[in-house]
């Protein structure tokens, strides 16, 4: 069952060398609070599991611009300008995987599955080093699970047991990711009693939550 | 400059019918809505988690969790529904999306499409682009024909591919062009241009169509 931790300690799991999942959509969905604690501590040699690299002051960005990761993969680095020189320059590698692709790669971690054959990036540089599989006359990419050892995600409400909602365009990458890493942490804005989530309208089911941060 | 881009994106909103998914990329495809007739509403794809993407709020009725896929804050319309990035690019991939309009670095007479990459200098990233030329059901390029007098339609992109033999139709300032097992056919000209000028400013072979007709908007 989830278990309520504060925002230190929930950051203090997260150790040099991790391999981290973020929620959110150029910030939109990140845990916020989370990440401005991890920036404080300096934590570094991460490797970043996230749509894109934020804004350089909002969202994930922030510990793009600490240069906290080692490695990034992300669908778009495009508006943090730091993230790109970053790459030019050789100081971070950063690996751009289609959207959808990274969507599926880590559901596939979450959903026990070997792998995903998807059409996208056929014939560009993302097949480089692929194996490409044909089926019924069509070429597919095999893309592989993507799994981290710390998901940190941001819901709307939690309730103790950890069955989260979430709000508006907030819940991009957060579901998927809540699946595929062997601790998830959810920062949310508030924590309600057991029952005040009605059953029907549960996004993340609590059995995925490891611990419940933020709130009231 | 904005004048031609309307016209493009006038041209674009024809190809669309009541009841269509599409989704728009940044830039001159979002002004499409802006031309489209009284009696078709379109239900458009935001990549990011939702169908039914509105207007922009006016200042001060930011809602920090709707956003578009820019990070901009942006609305959502009665009848949208929000959903997670997993379902997003099903809805892409698996062809629930009607149209998708975009821009492009170049376009080439197979239908190859490069909008993504600039190696050693723009490197943003694909985002959602690779996936939605893969799956929308018609994929519309539209842009400016050149530019600045540089081809960016050829007979071989040169950029890194988005994707390969994905695009169905170019629309540009100067005509409307389908992409077809022959190579591009001109199917309508804008009359402030030749044909000769609308060849020379295009890198391959245009096939004139029998049906050639006047772009209109």
């Amino acid at each position: 069952m989830a278990k309520l931790v504060t925002i230190d300690d929930a950051a203090n799991m997260v150790k040099d060398g991790m391999t981290i999942m973020v929620g959110g959509f150029m910030g939109c969905g990140s845990p916020h609070r989370i990440i401005d604690k991890l920036v404080e501590r300096g934590v570094k040699d991460l490797t970043l599991i996230c749509n894109d690299a934020g804004f350089p002051d909002y969202g994930v960005g922030k510990m793009v611009m600490q240069k906290q990761f080692k490695k990034i993969y992300a669908s778009h680095i495009g508006l943090n300008p730091n993230a790109g020189k970053q790459m030019n320059e050789g100081e971070t590698e950063i690996i751009l995987v289609p959207q959808g692709t990274l969507a599926e790669r880590i559901r596939c971690a979450g959903a026990g599955l070997g792998g995903v054959l998807t059409p996208t990036g056929v014939g560009t540089i993302v097949q480089e080093g692929k194996k490409v599989i044909n089926v019924d006359g069509k070429d597919y990419l095999l893309e592989l699970p993507l799994r981290a050892d710390i998901a940190i995600i941001e819901a709307y409400r939690s309730d103790r047991m950890g069955n989260l909602q979430y709000r508006g365009s907030t819940r991009n990458f957060g579901e998927i990711m809540a699946t595929a890493a062997d601790t998830v942490i959810a920062e949310v804005r508030e924590v309600v009693d057991v029952g005040e989530i009605s059953p029907d309208h549960v996004h993340t089911p609590g059995i995925f939550i490891d611990y419940i941060t933020g709130g009231n | 400059m904005e004048d031609l881009k309307s016209f493009i994106a006038a041209r674009v909103a024809k190809e669309l019918k009541d009841g269509d998914v599409v989704n728009l990329g940044i830039g001159l495809p979002t002004l499409v809505p802006n031309h489209i007739g009284p009696d078709v509403n379109l239900i458009l794809h935001s990549e990011n988690g939702f169908v039914g993407l509105g207007n922009a709020p006016a200042e001060g009725e930011e809602d920090m969790d709707i956003t578009n896929a820019g990070g901009k804050p942006a609305s959502i319309v009665p009848g949208g529904a929000f959903f997670d990035s997993a379902t997003s690019f099903l809805i892409i991939r698996g062809g629930h999306v009607d149209a998708t309009i975009l821009g492009a670095l170049q376009v080439d007479e197979k239908g190859n499409i490069a909008n993504w990459i600039v190696p050693g200098k723009m490197v943003p990233g694909m985002g959602g682009a690779m996936d939605l030329v893969v799956g929308a059901k018609k994929v519309i390029v539209a842009m400016e024909h050149t530019n600045k007098g540089k081809h960016k339609i050829l007979k071989d992109c040169e950029l890194p591919l988005t994707a390969k033999g994905v695009v169905d139709m170019i629309v540009t300032e100067m005509g409307v062009m389908d992409v077809t097992d022959e190579g591009l056919v001109l199917t309508e000209y804008n009359p402030e241009f030749t044909i000769e000028e609308i060849q020379e400013a295009t890198g391959c072979p245009l096939i004139i169509s029998e049906n050639l007709k006047k772009m209109e908007v």
